[in-house]
């Protein structure tokens, strides 16, 4: 078995209810491993648990039911919870309310400086940090001078400075413009293949989740799917089912199909869905 | 145009009393006002007038900046310098109704404005020069000893640094919200002066509901962070005194005890 880095028994969780309602459960009863190194996209609409299954990678839940191991330690364990923290790095939704100080080299220095890493150590890893996400121009700038994609690397910066084996983007990219999103998701791609960093992905975006290496598919605080993206974004009536998009791609592709034209399915990008389609075309002309 | 607001007022530079270390220049502000409310008479006035000259010219403010300064303040210093005119007893110079100005009125009151305004000046020095990170840095310094009798000193720093933070965030977020509110049809340059006021609260209302939003986004961030209050917290940025801060502290003590020695001699 390969080595897991984060692992969820049988997890469930509810938000307090008020007053006079039932409590809603967010999550029933979810067991999920991330393999250490993998890019693994959490996939679901509003309401399906993806952002409460995020939240209890790093302990900023913790389970009603069941158990999550965060590199082999329980995060229940309160002693354990800066160990666990600095394990699994977590980027928010909103660019504006992550960030600490007034300084970019400031607030990517953070982190380190709350668990206590000598100075000299700190100048390292803020540098090497800003490097790994392309700011090492932006030190000394403001961050409420830079755009959201600029931001949330900064974010981004921030967690690696801890050295983590893990980042958590909850949703990280929906408040940005496309560019902003192209940004973030290079830099998280590049993070993951150069570093070894793992990568999980909270989205609703299929375009997104097609550029991990595997796609949780969550419907109702549970995990419905699982799997290569090529096997679950094809699977079309079922993605309908629970309210999702399919890409476009498959979508043309599965109507050509069903036209008699003898595709493939799962050519996600536009670029292999083209070849797909010529290919296709070929035989006739 | 709420852009247009400066807070924190700093103009960066390379100048010695930019790079005076902050516990420094909070040091000699606060040397410098004590000075200023011992000196009693032309000469140790002067020698504060020097004193402020050489700071400016060192610092390489624009004096400019500094006198603009004193502009929110000019009501309070003419209110006190009239007062101070027509209220202070001694030999009668001038007497109409029940107003008389006495030559020492004249000298008191002439000796508060000055006072004021090189206060302000004085302090606006080291807010032109000093980043608003170094200078929480420098009171966290500074108020350290007070940790020992249970002042939260880390905590009020980071507090300060956070809203400093978070002051253009909500200006931006303010701007925003009154133009969501204008497009609605709601105005607020007109009417009474009470009619305006109530125009607020419209932008007030939305504007706090998101600040607790924020803050409580930020919080989590920042746990997620591995923040945990400020022990066992190191810095980037650690503070040490160079020479030239003693330079300048035995300067600036040098002056004091001039102005302390000459007012002992009433001069």
């Amino acid at each position: 078995m390969a080595d897991t880095i984060i692992k969820m028994e049988d997890l469930a969780f509810s938000y307090p209810a008020e007053e006079g309602n039932v409590p809603l459960a967010a999550l029933n009863g979810v067991s999920l491993s991330i393999e250490r190194g993998s890019f693994v996209a959490v996939l679901g609409h509003n309401g399906s648990g993806k952002s409460t299954l995020a939240k209890h990678m790093n302990a900023v839940l913790l389970p009603l039911g069941g158990k999550v191991w965060v590199d082999g330690m329980d995060t229940c364990d309160e002693n354990l919870l800066l160990e666990v923290r600095r394990r699994v790095g977590m980027v928010f939704q909103n660019p504006d309310n992550q960030i600490v100080a007034n300084v970019v080299e400031e607030d990517v220095a953070f982190g380190p400086e709350n668990l206590g890493i000598p100075t000299e150590e700190i100048r390292q890893r803020v540098d090497a940090a800003l490097q790994a996400v392309g700011m090492e121009e932006f030190v000394l700038q403001a961050p409420h001078h830079l755009s959201g994609g600029q931001k949330q690397r900064i974010a981004i910066a921030g967690i690696i400075a801890m050295e983590p084996a893990c980042i958590v983007l909850d949703e990280s990219t929906a408040m940005l413009d496309p560019s902003g999103r192209r940004e973030v998701l290079d830099t998280v791609r590049r993070l993951n293949r150069e570093k070894g960093i793992t990568i999980v992905l909270i989205t609703h975006h299929m375009d997104e989740a097609a550029l991990a290496d595997r796609i949780v598919v969550m419907d109702g605080g549970r995990a419905v799917m699982d799997g290569a993206p090529k096997e679950i974004l094809t699977r079309m009536a079922e993605l309908r089912a629970i309210g999702l998009d399919v890409p476009h791609t498959v979508e043309l592709l599965y109507g050509l199909r069903e036209d008699g034209f003898d595709v493939p399915v799962d050519a996600l990008s536009v670029e292999d869905c083209a070849d797909a389609i010529v290919a296709a075309l070929a035989p006739r002309a | 145009m709420l852009k247009d607001i400066t807070l924190g007022q700093f103009f960066p530079g390379t100048s010695l009393a930019h790079r005076l270390d902050p516990r420094t220049k909070i040091l000699l502000t606060v040397v410098y006002i004590v000075a200023l409310f011992c000196a009693e008479s032309f000469v140790s006035y002067g020698l504060m007038v020097a004193l402020l000259i050489t700071g400016v010219k060192v610092s390489g403010v624009a004096p400019k900046a500094l006198v603009k300064g004193l502009k929110p303040v000019l009501f309070i210093i003419c209110f006190t310098a009239i007062l101070n005119l027509f209220y202070t007893p001694g030999e009668i110079l001038v007497q109409f109704w029940v107003l008389k100005i006495t030559k020492e009125g004249i000298f008191t009151a002439f000796f508060m404005a000055l006072r004021i305004s090189m206060l302000i000046m004085g302090t606006f020095l080291l807010t032109y020069t000093t980043s608003p990170i170094s200078l929480t840095d420098g009171l966290e310094a500074l108020l350290g000893p007070l940790k020992k009798v249970k002042v939260p000193v880390h905590e009020l720093s980071m507090m300060m640094s956070i809203a400093l933070r978070f002051i253009p965030t909500l200006i931006e977020e303010t701007d925003k919200i009154m133009s969501a509110q204008k497009a609605r049809g709601a105005d607020f340059e007109s009417g009474s002066l009470l009619d305006r006021a109530k125009a607020l609260v419209p932008i007030l209302v939305p504007l706090f509901i998101s600040a607790f939003r924020r803050a409580d986004e930020l919080a989590v961030a920042m746990e997620c962070r591995c923040y945990h209050g400020g022990q066992g917290r190191t810095k980037l940025h650690v503070l040490r005194y160079q020479p030239r801060d003693y330079v300048v502290m035995g300067a600036y003590a040098a002056v004091l005890a001039a102005v302390l020695v000459l007012a002992r001699f009433g001069l």
